[in-house]
């Protein structure tokens, strides 16, 4: 009983401590709960939690690389980098953004505006990320945005470099342009935002990797509300490498001069490396008008104009060769010993075959003729006969060997290939046989037949230089920003062809003769200081009337026949090989052959001729030394 | 007198003062680091008032421990008058911040009737539960008094509204009634009864306190709006590892994507700066008071102040699992302080004070 006194004495409340007890257990329990909780949240997800963290403060700032240049043979560029005034918007800071974005399209006169908000909010850029709205506002409008600064929230001018082509329109199909990259590019590449350039078009797109460098960045620490407090890290951006291009901007603006408003192409290549010296394509477009984002009007025009003036005839324009083809067919039958150079067929204006009349451009006839007078008179009927004994199958082969009717390989998109046809090929396209009578016509570069000038040029230089393909190049060289070369690009052999050089002679000094002789068709393309061997040619547009030749002008404009001059110089030697097409011009000898004299005046002026003088008589074509790079 | 007083000095249990302090010394460098930078020159004015608080706060901790606190229950029933008054004064006349009235502007102090309310309700619930329950315990009947008592302070403090107080308010008191001699099977039923009512509660909370709701159940549903306390508070956390980024280097705290940094998620502050190790000394802090407190209820003289060292440790410790559990994520988001730690005056001046009744009651467990 003492214990038990004493012991409540000591233990006041007895009937509390129980409870006591068990709540202090509880408490203690729920207190273990939430260290538990603390371990896996400041120790299991410690690192996931931290990515937050970061993702939270830091934001990433693109610094856009600049755009490297582009430069023409002789170290000139085409383009440059300019100031351009953007209109820039911040949805989140406009307290009604559709209805500013209204405004301001109201204020610029120009549409898209919505738009482009439109398509950045569809990518999942947050509000306060800046959209560029509209580009390249001219001094009214950037005077208009100032003045109605208080009515347009969220909107800002903002300098942005912008890529400027210098010569306007000057070899627009090559350079290309730039343009505003799209929502299909974005999801393709993952480097791009939106908003940045991207080469759409020629060498611009083709060369976009070297040229667009690497955008740096910068890592800014930001408060909860956005607020820029400090520059964590910053990558420098790479400013893009600059292309050296083959090509002469002199060369290049003579020959856009002298195709002049008409329609047409030409390709100058140096026919030692294949690289490629002017590249001309008419009508033409201004490369200025895209890169600032081009209006729908515009784009429009651009694209439904019945001339087509984005198209690079040089590399898209498939046309019938024409006469020019009766090179391949000299090449083919020489080599095939189907023709001898003394081999002599009658001309009287015109061969019955098949039941049907095939007629010499000259009506009155060649008479007696041999393959020199034919080449350079351009006989038709001769080429009639070598063509029918050689066959079309034959003849297909050599034409694609010398680079016809198959793709270069050029860096440029949308090469054509044109067409070879064959017997194989005509079934395989038509389901039908070849008729012997087709042969003919291809024999004459028509019917089924077609090549771009570049396929042409290509042809030209290879009978120049002896018979090496080379693989046609525009660009020699990628530089850095101090000048550094980073990549050179060598002449590449396509193909190197094993043909006689007595057979090449042959039919070189024929072509030394077509501008030489004062008989032959490109007689307007003689030059005083060098030999010019060259090739005129005839794509006829209207199929009917092949065979029944009609008078150049009594047609309309539309249905009047391409002129085509192929040529390479110096004739021994040559340096320069050009293909050149006007459509609708006539006759070859008399549309194509000055522009292809222009450009080769000039490109002589610049280059003077190398190796032996020029031989003094018209015949002289006909005993200059055997091109050392046939084999 | 002065020999008593000797012997409650003797008795003085640093322990609990010594704790005390120190979680009000880990409040204050949270403060501090909350508001860092905040000002060009000296210290923020809420380091220099929560700093000012502490000093008030001990003194008023040291004056209650000397203080008899059986004269605490003579005048229990005052002391609870005069916080209803405070609370009717409050909703009649009460500053109001973020949409509730929760402040009378004293000048120098926004007093937060709330913090009296809740010592009040202890002070009076003890007084009321101090006789020994019959045998078997309490049942309903002998609980409807207390609920009444608790009921007038608990609505005043909801419409405020001030849905934590009273949830602290409602927990504080069964834990007493239950500590106190509720019978088990009234226990029971009481529970069952509570579990049964809270689908009806919903109807009666605001929009924004429903929303709380659903984002503690779905931070992600909405993470830039009612979720977001829950999100960052996590990722604050969470991003302090083992040993924490260090003092001044929280960026969660620094750059404001914290919110309620040096009040409702103060311990956010502490726990990234100073990692699972920092957050373990502060629960240990927590754990050790409480601790105390209950052995302090345990060897206390008599029933009364038994229960009061109850009811005062389950102040602190309702607080701390209901504050820490909301910054962790565990718990849905209510206002609910950290004690000793969080910034206010009020708050911390009542918590000290409650920890110098809880001295008292342990000083003078071999007197009388």
């Amino acid at each position: 009983m003492a214990r038990y006194t004493r012991q409540a004495r000591n233990r006041p409340i007895p009937r509390l401590e129980p409870r006591i007890t068990g709540l202090t257990i509880v408490l203690m329990l729920v207190l273990g709960a939430g260290a538990v909780r603390l371990y896996y949240l400041q120790l299991i997800k410690h690192h996931q939690l931290s990515e937050l963290a970061d993702r939270n403060r830091i934001r990433l700032q693109r610094l856009p690389a600049l755009r490297g240049l582009v430069y023409d043979a002789r170290h000139r560029p085409p383009v440059d980098t300019r100031p351009s005034f953007d209109a820039v918007m911040v949805p989140e800071d406009s307290p009604d953004v559709v209805t500013t974005a209204n405004r301001l399209e109201k204020l610029l006169g120009e549409d898209g505006v919505v738009k482009k908000l439109d398509s950045a909010d569809d990518q999942g850029r947050p509000d306060f990320d800046p959209v560029i709205v509209d580009e390249r506002l001219n001094w009214p409008q950037v005077v208009a945005l100032e003045t109605h600064q208080l009515e347009l929230p969220g909107v800002s001018l903002q300098v942005n470099p912008r890529r400027h082509y210098i010569y306007g329109s000057l070899a627009a199909h090559l350079l290309g342009y730039v343009g505003e990259v799209t929502v299909r590019d974005l999801n393709r590449l993952p480097d791009y935002r939106m908003g940045d350039e991207i080469g759409k078009f020629g060498l611009e797109r083709t060369w976009e990797a070297s040229l667009r460098g690497d955008s740096g960045g910068q890592e800014i620490e930001v408060d909860s509300v956005g607020r820029r407090l400090r520059l964590l890290r910053e990558i420098p951006e790479r400013p893009g490498n600059s292309v050296v291009m083959t090509l002469d901007l002199d060369l290049q603006k003579v020959a856009e001069d002298a195709i002049g408003d008409r329609a047409g192409a030409l390709v100058a290549i140096d026919p030692n490396t294949g690289y490629i010296l002017a590249m001309a394509s008419h009508p033409t477009f201004d490369p200025n008008t895209f890169a600032g984002g081009i209006s729908t009007a515009a784009w429009r025009e651009l694209t439904t104009d019945p001339s087509h003036p984005l198209s690079n005839r040089a590399i898209q324009g498939v046309y019938p060769p024409g006469s020019t083809f009766k090179i391949v067919d000299s090449i083919a039958a020489l080599e095939d010993h189907t023709l001898t150079p003394q081999t002599a067929y009658n001309c009287p204006g015109g061969m019955y075959y098949g039941g049907r009349e095939y007629r010499c451009w000259r009506k009155q006839g060649h008479g007696s003729i041999s393959l020199h007078r034919a080449i350079v008179e351009s006989c038709d009927v001769f080429f009639y006969n070598v063509g029918e004994r050689l066959g079309v199958d034959r003849l297909a082969q050599w034409a694609h060997a010398l680079g016809l009717g198959r793709k270069s390989g050029i860096d440029l998109d949308n090469e054509r290939s044109g067409v070879i046809p064959s017997t194989e090929w005509k079934m395989r396209r038509y389901g039908e046989r070849w008729y012997p009578a087709e042969t003919l016509s291809v024999a004459i570069g028509q019917g089924y037949v077609g090549v771009t000038p570049l396929q042409l040029a290509d042809l030209a230089a290879a009978v120049g230089n002896g018979g090496t393909l080379y693989k046609p190049q525009f660009v020699k060289e990628v530089d850095a920003l101090d000048g550094t070369p980073v990549k050179m690009f060598p002449p590449v052999v396509e193909n190197q062809l094993h043909i006689d050089p007595e057979v090449l002679d042959i039919v070189r000094s024929g072509m030394a003769g077509v501008v030489n002789q004062p008989d032959g068709t490109a007689h307007a393309a003689k030059m005083d200081n060098v030999i010019v061997a060259g090739k005129t040619g005839t794509a006829q547009v209207v199929k009917e009337a092949q065979g029944q030749r009609t008078k150049e002008n009594a047609l309309p404009e539309q249905y009047r026949d391409h002129g085509w001059f192929m040529a390479f110089a110096p004739a021994d030697h040559p340096q320069i090989a050009i293909a050149c097409i006007i459509e609708h011009a006539g006759h070859g000898g008399s549309a194509a052959a000055p522009v292809v004299k222009a450009v080769m005046q000039k490109y002589f002026e610049l280059n003077p001729p190398q190796g032996g003088p020029p031989a003094k008589d018209p015949d002289a074509g006909k005993h200059y030394a055997v091109d050392p790079l046939a084999d | 007198m002065a020999a008593l007083d000797r012997r409650i000095v003797y008795h003085f249990d640093w322990t609990v003062c010594v704790l005390a302090l120190a979680l009000a010394g880990a409040g204050l460098l949270s403060v501090l680091s909350a508001t860092w930078g905040n000002t060009r020159h000296g210290l923020d004015p809420l380091v220099v008032r929560q700093l000012a608080w502490i000093g008030i706060g001990a003194t008023l901790m040291v004056a209650a421990a000397l203080f008899d606190y059986r004269s605490l229950g003579t005048h229990a029933y005052l002391f609870y008058a005069l916080a209803i008054g405070l609370l009717i004064v409050v909703a009649v006349a009460g500053h109001s911040t973020g949409g509730s009235r929760r402040w009378i502007n004293l000048g120098f102090l926004k007093l937060e009737p709330s913090e009296v309310a809740k010592l009040a309700v202890v002070l009076v619930m003890v007084r009321y539960l101090r006789e020994e329950p019959p045998r078997g315990g309490w049942n309903l009947r002998h609980v409807i008094i207390p609920a009444l008592l608790l009921a007038v302070p608990a609505v005043l403090v909801l419409k405020q509204p001030d849905l934590g107080t009273a949830l602290i308010l409602i927990l504080i008191s069964a834990t007493l009634i239950f500590v106190g001699g509720l019978n088990w099977r009234t226990a029971a039923v009481l529970l069952m009864g509570a579990a049964l009512a809270a689908p009806m509660a919903w109807h009666y909370l605001k929009p924004y306190q429903r929303e709380r709701l659903v984002s503690f159940l779905d931070p992600q549903s909405d993470p830039l709006g009612s979720g977001y306390h829950i999100i960052q508070s996590e990722i604050a956390i969470g991003s302090g590892g083992a040993w924490g980024k260090g003092l001044f280097k929280g960026t969660q705290a620094r750059l404001n994507f914290l919110p309620e940094q040096t009040t409702d998620f103060i311990f956010a502050v502490w726990a990234e700066e100073f990692g699972f190790a920092g957050s373990m000394l502060l629960l240990g802090l927590y754990t050790a008071l409480i601790a105390r407190g209950a052995w302090i209820a345990r060897h206390a003289r008599d029933r009364f102040g038994a229960l009061l060292a109850i009811g005062v440790t389950g102040i602190i410790f309702w607080q701390v699992a209901i504050n820490i559990g909301m910054a962790t994520g565990m718990l849905p988001v209510v206002g609910i302080t950290l004690p000793l730690v969080s910034y206010g005056g009020s708050s911390l001046i009542a918590m000290m004070a409650a920890m110098g009744v809880l001295i008292s009651i342990h000083a003078r467990r071999f007197l009388f």
